[in-house]
């Protein structure tokens, strides 16, 4: 075998590998729409293109339930978790990774520590504490539980990300006469951009994502946030599943995750591989 | 503008002690230059002055008023880092406008102030540039503007040169020596390039280990060091030393031996010492003459020869195994191997006592109190 041909065989199997990683991450989403796409038997019977899209599934996901409603939760519920952890571990990361002060390494070890307990483990606990705090059935308390997965890893990412910011560019704030607010909020925060954006959208995605608080801390249809809700969807009969309905109310879903990475698709990049080359 | 009176000022992290109790004025519209090998505590000194850190122990007044518990912006300092630290993400003009802003001045007051700075340093094209837009020695001209804007009492610069290429490096330290004189401001300045060291200062400050070993014009520390670290530290080769002994005394001066046998009487006051106690001669390449000139002579063999081409370095072991630095003229034929003499004059010679403090010298060199306007134009 010529060097040539090895070399070319190589390339047959580099994109053979590629073609298979592509299908395995993409066909699920694939199979989602092409399912929201059909109607009744249709469902049953493999076509990978559905002959006659059937536009129904996605108008009967709102007429049925409440899923406007659903959504704008979602959104409320996302966003603000990832407004207050962003502060919250800003000011956080600034204090860990600035201040020098006893006992900074076993702070940050025990915040790591939180994020290693399932949720399941902190489940029955937490809902003492929204009973306790009369958020029950409301979306404050989702608000609340999830900066228990959010916060951790914001303050971590955070906190190494503002170790690594030159000490001498908080010296000359300080010498122009800086407070260490504004150290934060007008030399910090403008150079942490990628690592907020980031950090935020991760965030964003676990609470949009998440299931299992949501399913125990709401009882009304009203107050649900979208997993709930999408799971909670139901046929005609209990024999009969709506996977019609269903596939439709996961796309719907699913597009602000993909538009908000687009968005940020670049600023991610450079956050993920930020300090490793000096800029 | 203003005086800095240290007193007594101390500094330890921890049980460290890093600054000992070191005590230094500095005049009004002064340029003092800080040099000292590294880990000599010449930056935690600027560090000091400026407010960055705190001072354990001790008095620090900049114009008569103590300011040991005063922030780095209420003492009316200024700083120019080695790393330039200019706010990345903000333009030139924002960066030199931070403080002013900060300090609620006038937008009016700000645009006048950054103006007049970016005119003295001619940055008037680059406003509008981010940091990442400008060559190294744009930024460290930006770091100064910076500096300037705010009108502070001292200037304190932490070795702003170094992370220069030697040959900007050569044009921003004229252009410091002039900005010093323009603005007729007091100014600290710490390096351990000593020729930064000896071109810019009016005053320079040794330090070692935390304490200040001489303090004088750079001249002064040329001539007349004060004990075996400044003379080892200040001139470039350095001073070589020969541990010997006082073999005679004549008319009061003593008269030291040399490797090879020779003797040479030194020019200074020996005080307590008599015939026979332990001393160090010490006298500098540029002083030592190849072939047989001079008082005395020197004789060993030629270890290595480095040739710049304005002038060549011998390196000469002496028969005590002491390795002698000899500076001498481009055209020199010296080669390794060659067994040679050199000699040395009384005058440039130092002699040092067993506690490596120097013995005064009976004449001052008319250079160390050569007045640095002389050199200056107007």
């Amino acid at each position: 075998m010529t060097n040539r041909t090895k070399r070319r065989l190589w390339r047959v199997a580099f994109y053979v590998l590629v073609t298979i990683i592509i299908v395995y991450t993409v066909f699920p989403f694939y199979w989602a729409i092409v399912s929201s796409l059909k109607a009744g038997s249709a469902l049953f019977q493999v076509d990978f293109i559905p002959p006659e899209p059937a536009w129904d599934n996605y108008a009967s996901v709102f007429r049925e339930q409440p899923f406007a409603r659903n959504i704008l939760n979602s959104v409320i519920v996302a966003s603000v978790s990832v407004v207050l952890s962003l502060f919250l571990a800003v000011t956080a990361a600034y204090a860990l990774g600035r201040v020098k002060f006893k006992g900074r390494g076993a702070l940050l070890l025990i915040v790591l520590g939180v994020s290693m307990f399932p949720q399941v483990a902190v489940l029955s606990g937490m809902y003492e504490l929204v009973n306790a705090l009369g958020l029950y059935n409301t979306l404050g308390s989702l608000i609340l539980s999830y900066m228990i997965f959010t916060l951790p890893f914001t303050v971590w990412v955070l906190t190494t990300f503002m170790r690594d910011l030159p000490t001498e560019l908080e010296e000359a704030a300080t010498v122009d006469g800086a407070t260490p607010w504004q150290i934060i909020t007008k030399v910090f925060m403008p150079l942490m951009g990628p690592a907020l954006a980031t950090t935020g959208l991760l965030a964003f995605i676990a609470a949009w994502n998440e299931f299992l608080f949501a399913l125990t801390f709401i009882l009304s249809n009203d107050t649900r946030t979208v997993p709930v809700a999408i799971a909670l969807i139901t046929g005609g009969s209990q024999f009969e599943s709506p996977w019609g309905n269903i596939m439709a109310a996961s796309v719907i879903v699913t597009v602000p995750l993909i538009v908000l990475v687009l968005i940020f698709q670049r600023k991610i990049v450079s956050g993920l591989t930020a300090g490793a080359v000096k800029g | 503008m203003a005086t800095v009176q240290m007193r007594k000022v101390r500094k330890s992290f921890g049980p460290v002690q890093v600054i000992k109790d070191v005590d230094l004025e500095i005049n009004d519209n002064e340029f003092v230059v800080f040099v000292g090998p590294s880990g000599c505590g010449k930056s935690t000194l600027l560090r000091l002055i400026a407010g960055l850190e705190d001072i354990t122990a001790g008095d620090l007044e900049i114009d008569g008023d103590l300011v040991n518990d005063q922030s780095p912006s209420e003492r009316g300092i200024a700083m120019v880092f080695q790393s330039y630290a200019l706010y990345p993400h903000m333009t030139v003009y924002e960066n030199m406008a931070f403080g002013l802003k900060l300090a609620k001045q006038s937008p009016e007051a700000v645009k006048q102030k950054v103006t007049e700075a970016a005119g003295i340093l001619q940055l008037d094209h680059l406003l509008t540039r981010k940091p990442r837009e400008l060559s190294g020695g744009q930024r460290q001209r930006v770091a100064i503007g910076r500096a300037i804007v705010r009108n502070p009492r001292v200037f304190l610069f932490d070795e702003p040169l170094s992370n220069l290429d030697a040959a900007l490096r050569v044009q921003m330290r004229i252009e410091i020596a002039k900005l010093h004189r323009d603005l007729a401001a007091t100014m600290v300045y710490v390096t351990h390039d000593q020729v930064e060291a000896m071109t810019l200062a009016d005053k320079i400050v040794v330090l070692n280990a935390g304490r200040v070993e001489q303090v004088g014009s750079p001249l002064e520390l040329y001539h007349h060091p004060d004990n075996l670290f400044v003379a080892g530290f200040i001139g470039s080769p350095k001073m070589n030393f020969m541990e010997t002994e006082i073999v005679s005394m004549d008319n009061g001066l003593p008269t030291v031996g040399l490797p090879g046998g020779g003797t040479v009487t030194v020019p200074v006051d020996p005080g307590s010492a008599g015939v026979g106690a332990k001393v160090t001669y010490g006298v500098r390449p540029e002083h030592m003459i190849e072939g047989s000139g001079g008082d005395a002579r020197v004789a060993g063999d030629v270890y290595v020869v480095e040739r710049l081409g304005g002038e060549t370095y011998a390196y000469i072991r002496t028969g005590d195994g002491d390795l002698l630095t000899v500076q001498t003229g481009g055209t020199s034929m010296l080669r390794a191997g060659d067994s040679v003499t050199v000699g040395v004059s009384s005058d440039t010679s130092h002699l040092f006592d067993a506690d490596g403090l120097a013995f005064p010298r009976s004449e001052r060199n008319p250079m160390a109190d050569l007045s640095r306007d002389r050199d200056a134009m107007h």
